[in-house]
């Protein structure tokens, strides 16, 4: 994921075919501050391909705004962050740590949504097999079980946030958590399949009946991509 | 049923405007309790709004209107009273550990059902003479000396509501302490946080969740916010600002009053 997350800006150019020449980048970096900028991601799947479950609509709206804007305010903040570095200035630095938090929190997560979703025909909705499965059904009874558990969780969830099957690092042991806002999936916990619960990725569509999306998600979760993500 | 309760119960009741009781200088906040239910926890009741739900057309849309109160705040109101239910009959049966485990249950779902009262009654039909500022002179005077002048007190206000991450308020409070209790400050709550500090009188409140606008706005809430303007209740706010802590606290007391009845 990282590289998908951070491409340094030689990499996205020549993946454009448009690299700059060294001597034009040397210009850059004798003046300031060279440093792989985040970009939105690519979908490997259309805005209409998530649906019935999800709107074309919404998911437009979702990768193209929603997305967007988490990329563009965390690269503002990360140039404002690595001047605060430059001229020394603790309390700047401090200060910036809520926005790289939420706007940098907002582009991994939305970056690893986008991957552990898949329209049914290219394997959404499919059961998580192996090492995976086998985790899931130890700790929850099995898929339906499991299911019903992090659906209890989303609807807890109060104000805007996400719900999570994490692997703890230490024991191994999948469990289901929730995060508020943006926050991430960091440190103890590894994060397996995410969903996102602000009300962006469901009211055009399901309005105030969120326990219909939430039921509805499970048709389009990409099991494998989960499974590349358990360790 | 109602001639049942003391007279200040009365006047936490919410009436449409046409038929509202105005028995005091303070807007109140319609949180009392009109039915017990089951070990005695108190029944909490969705208050009707004081305008039809396309009377905010066009800043905000009939349907967003309808949602917003008939099914959220609806909600808000079923399940504070579920979770009261649950603690009363946990305090019935000395269960503390289940009377802390529903304290935050009953305070996200409270805190919706005030944030949300207060809200409908800060709101009025664009073009009425409550939604215009000269309609708040002496807090319009406090906002003046306070920012310098309307439009930086909203620019201020702006930057705040725009500024929360993820779902949350944007709200006018009077600080009130004594000699300078007229003091002004916009602040913002998380989810439904409601604004309960010792001696806050919120002044009035803009919704940020997302419910409260994606439906017109989608992705631009920068819209919303600069809308919301236009159906500002001033007198309300005025109401607000010229009451005092005490008074706005006023149908809370009452509330205990009822359950000692």
């Amino acid at each position: 994921m990282n590289s998908t997350l951070l491409r340094t800006s030689a990499l996205r150019s020549a993946v454009r075919a448009t690299a700059p020449s060294a001597a034009s980048r040397a210009t850059i970096a004798g003046t300031t501050f060279v440093r792989g900028k985040a970009t939105l991601p690519d979908l490997s799947y259309d805005y209409g391909a998530l649906e019935p479950a999800i709107s074309g609509k919404i998911m437009e709206l979702h990768h193209s705004k929603h997305h967007q804007t988490y990329v563009n305010s965390f690269n503002t903040f990360s140039e404002q962050m690595a001047e605060a570095k430059h001229k020394e200035d603790i309390q700047a630095q401090i200060a910036l740590q809520p926005m790289i938090n939420f706007h940098g929190g907002g582009h991994v997560n939305h970056t690893l949504f986008w991957e552990n979703l898949a329209p049914t025909k290219q394997g959404g909705g499919e059961p998580p097999k192996g090492q995976l499965a086998k985790a899931i059904n130890d700790s929850y009874g099995s898929l339906d079980g499991f299911k019903e558990k992090f659906n209890t969780a989303l609807a807890g969830i109060q104000g805007s946030g996400w719900a999570w099957l994490v692997q703890d690092t230490q024991t191994g042991s999948v469990l289901i958590k929730t995060y508020a806002n943006q926050d991430p999936v960091v440190g103890r916990f590894r994060p397996i399949l995410g969903i996102d619960a602000w009300e962006h990725a469901y009211y055009l569509q399901y309005e105030n009946r969120k326990a219909e999306y939430f039921k509805a998600i499970w048709d389009v979760i990409n099991w494998q991509a989960a499974e590349k993500r358990f360790k | 049923m109602l001639s049942a309760y003391p007279l200040k119960a009365l006047l936490c009741f919410t009436l449409p405007f046409s038929t509202r009781i105005v028995v005091a200088t303070q807007d109140p906040i319609i949180i009392q309790p009109i039915e017990f239910g089951a070990m005695s926890s108190p029944t909490y009741h969705l208050p009707p709004l004081p305008y039809g739900y396309n009377a905010l057309e066009p800043h905000i849309s009939t349907q967003i209107m309808e949602l917003h109160h008939s099914g959220h705040h609806q909600a808000y109101v079923n399940n504070l009273n579920a979770a009261l239910k649950n603690h009363a009959a946990a305090v019935q049966s000395n269960d503390i550990r289940t009377q802390i485990s529903l304290q935050q249950a009953i305070k996200f779902n409270a805190g919706g059902h005030i944030n949300h009262s207060l809200f409908w009654r800060n709101l009025a039909p664009p073009g009425s003479s409550e939604s215009k500022s000269s309609s708040a002179p002496n807090l319009i005077k406090q906002i003046n000396a306070t920012w310098g002048d309307e439009e930086k007190f909203r620019d201020a206000f702006k930057t705040a509501l725009l500024g929360i991450q993820g779902s949350g308020w944007g709200w006018l409070v009077k600080t009130g302490t004594g000699a300078d209790k007229n003091r002004l400050s916009i602040i913002t709550t998380k989810d439904q946080d409601p604004v309960v500090g010792k001696g806050e009188v919120p002044i009035f409140g803009v919704d940020m969740w997302e419910h409260a606008y994606y439906l017109q706005y989608k992705n631009g809430k920068a819209a919303y916010v600069e809308n919301i303007w236009n159906v500002i209740n001033w007198k309300v706010a005025e109401k607000r600002f010229l009451g005092s802590s005490e008074d706005d606290n006023a149908c809370l007391k009452s509330t205990q009053g009822l359950l000692q009845v």
